[in-house]
């Protein structure tokens, strides 16, 4: 560690603590605390959104995968791009329409009972807890190897940090946190790219013949990470169908102010992430060719400081370290957002409307949604100290899977099929969740023959590394068999009466401010 | 009365909603639900919705199919094997299905405000 890295790291300590200044004195209503007040604009929301995608996962993770594993690598990148669409095309402005702070306020605008929103907050607070315990593992593991402070203290560096934006700018300052990580990490992969493209003349032929010739073939074809096609196929139906399911995503949604602006930032999401994830193939194969396939290997195994590594090559000290912090301010601004999205299910869900009947004043909602804050963090950093041996990246795609199986199958029939009911609403979140971590237990990143290699030794039941072909459709069939099996006539009148409602206010965005209350 | 209340609790304060800048005291949902306008939009903008997304998605899906078979994984040019350009294509279909949504999204807003302003004209009851 040497003044430019710590000058990079304070600059960025820094400028996200002012920015958590300035928030926390807009901070003062529960509607500021979890949605900015709905006051963003679209190409900030783009951003906000654009820098959820943006994990440390996909900028440090997805360009490690292709440095060691080729294509294999980048079927990540076109599904992180791909999944834009669906969000895009049949949930953002209905979201945005029925919703007010939490996925499970939508789900109640049509079903307005409990158990709805028990099972809902209960499965986003299980998303937030695998996402960010998968984050905060590498962030504790990257911090420890950029900057040589020791695990836990890296950890307990970046949980203090998250909480303090949390617990006083709310979404306003995680919002502009993500944004300003999600330019600068924009700006410094372009940067890479532009520099490793540099190095090839400019010319992709050039690249990819440099590649196959003094690396080898294998590399610019599937098959050195996923052998099979089913399993990749599981892979990316996770990844496609899961982001519309992750309920920081979806809450992204109810920061601003109508469909219309939901719409435009998905639009400049989707710019933001299609020229980001194509750099990434930049990013994977400079460092393959320059840095080397054992040295990434020689300092993480599974290829996380792929690009830091190839920063260091291109530009020295300065540009590791600056890409060292830009990493480190992508890892605090997802996990915000994570903290965020966690509080607001159980201050906001469970505390407020189930335990106290939405009956708490707006002083005592956000009391209720900082001590939400406090309490999901706190969880959070000690089940990663728990977890620094482990080999944990796999629970993000496991989120993925859960968002797809559990919440996506609700969120469509909620917002477009007249029959659906209560029933089926709690059957498909119940067998999504169940199916994803049942199956998930017995698959082979919890199971490997080979000691060390995952978390419990012995032969994996089931092949799939993501069972998400299995438990996406389990998701439609429960909600589809809890439907039609549990018809009551009795309550046939009112609920198509909300139906009604629902259906129209999703199309024309007609009374929005008046959703749930 | 018309049906607001009967979504969660009972409405406190008065509801003014704005839709196009025209002020309802009170929406009638059941009456817009069944309006014959209203549900020929919705077809039509279902039908495009969830046509391109069946499109996009089988696309999608079609890439860790092919990737395995030795279609994609031939040389196309140069060293550029197919599942590369398959997936760039892919990207391409992203940005370009992205631009035609944002295209077609303000004529659906137009049609959904002709709607309203039918129900308002028929005196909003």
């Amino acid at each position: 560690m040497n003044l430019v890295t710590i000058g990079f790291f304070l600059g960025i300590v820094g400028l996200t603590l002012i920015v958590t200044y300035i928030a926390a004195k807009r901070t003062s209503s529960a509607s500021d605390f979890y949605t900015a007040g709905g006051g963003l604009k679209g190409w900030q929301n783009g951003f906000a959104i654009a820098g959820d995608y943006l994990s440390a996962a996909a900028f440090l993770g997805v360009s490690g995968a292709i440095a060691l594993t080729g294509f294999d690598g980048f079927f990540f990148s076109v599904g992180y791009v791909v999944a834009n669409l669906v969000l895009l095309y049949v949930i953002a402005e209905p979201m945005r329409n029925l919703g007010r702070y939490t996925l499970a306020d939508m789900l109640t605008a049509r079903f307005n009972e409990k158990r709805i929103r028990g099972v809902a907050a209960t499965g986003t607070i299980i998303i937030v807890i695998l996402y960010m315990i998968a984050q905060l593992v590498g962030a504790g593991a990257l911090i420890k190897l950029l900057f040589g402070i020791e695990y836990w203290m890296a950890v307990l560096i970046v949980g203090v940090m998250m909480t303090t934006y949390v617990l006083f700018g709310g979404m306003t300052a995680t919002s502009w946190v993500q944004i300003i990580k999600a330019g600068l990490l924009l700006f410094g992969t372009t940067l890479l790219a532009f520099l490793v493209f540099s190095k090839f003349d400019f010319s992709l032929i050039k690249m990819f013949d440099t590649i196959s010739t003094q690396h080898g073939d294998q590399f610019l074809v599937p098959g050195m990470k996923y052998t099979s096609s089913i399993d990749s196929v599981s892979m990316m139906m996770a990844l496609v169908l899961g982001t519309s399911g992750l309920p920081h995503i979806l809450m992204r949604f109810f920061t601003v102010k109508d469909a219309k602006t939901a719409r435009s930032s998905i639009s400049w999401t989707t710019w933001i992430t299609a020229i980001f994830f194509s750099l990434t193939i930049f990013l994977g194969f400079g460092a393959m060719h320059f840095v080397g396939i054992d040295a990434i290997k020689l300092e993480n195994a599974a290829g996380n400081t792929a690009a830091p590594l190839l920063a260091e090559f291109l530009g020295g000290n300065i540009l590791l370290s600056f890409i060292a912090a830009v990493a480190f301010a992508t890892i605090l601004a997802v996990v915000s957002g994570l903290v965020l999205t966690g509080a607001s299910a159980i201050s906001h869900d469970i505390y407020g409307e189930i335990l106290k009947d939405g009956k708490l004043t707006e002083k005592q909602q956000v009391i209720a949604a900082r001590i939400g804050s406090i309490s999901i963090a706190c969880v959070s950093i000690v089940l990663a100290l728990f977890a620094q041996s482990l080999n944990v990246s796999f629970l993000v795609s496991f989120a993925f899977c859960i968002g797809a199986s559990a919440n996506l199958p609700v969120i469509l029939y909620t917002i477009y099929w007249k029959k659906f009911n209560s029933n089926g609403a709690v059957a498909a979140i119940v067998t999504g969740l169940v199916s994803c971590l049942v199956l998930g237990a017995m698959g082979p990143n919890v199971w490997n023959p080979v000691e060390g290699a995952a978390i419990l030794v012995g032969e994996p039941l089931l092949k799939l590394s993501v069972p998400a072909i299995i438990t996406i459709p389990l998701g439609f069939l429960a909600g589809y068999l809890g439907t039609v099996l549990t018809q009551h006539k009795v309550e046939a009148k009112k609920s198509k009466e909300i139906y009604q409602e629902i259906r129209v206010k999703a199309n024309t965005g007609v009374s929005v401010s008046d959703v749930s209350h | 009365m018309a049906n607001v209340g009967t979504l969660n609790k009972p409405v406190e304060k008065e509801v003014k909603p704005v839709v196009n800048n025209v002020k309802f005291k009170e929406i009638n949902y059941k009456k817009i639900d069944q309006m014959e306008s209203f549900n020929s939009f919705v077809k039509k903008k279902n039908t495009f919705l969830f046509g391109v997304t069946a499109a996009f998605l089988s696309l999608y899906i079609l890439l860790p199919i092919l990737a395995f078979t030795p279609v994609l994984q031939q040389k196309w040019i140069g060293n550029i094997t197919g599942v590369w350009v398959y997936a760039a294509a892919l990207f391409v279909m992203t940005v370009m299905l992205c631009m035609l949504y944002t295209k077609m999204a303000p004529k659906f807003d137009k049609i959904a405000a002709e709607v309203l302003a039918e129900y308002e004209r028929d005196g909003g009851r």
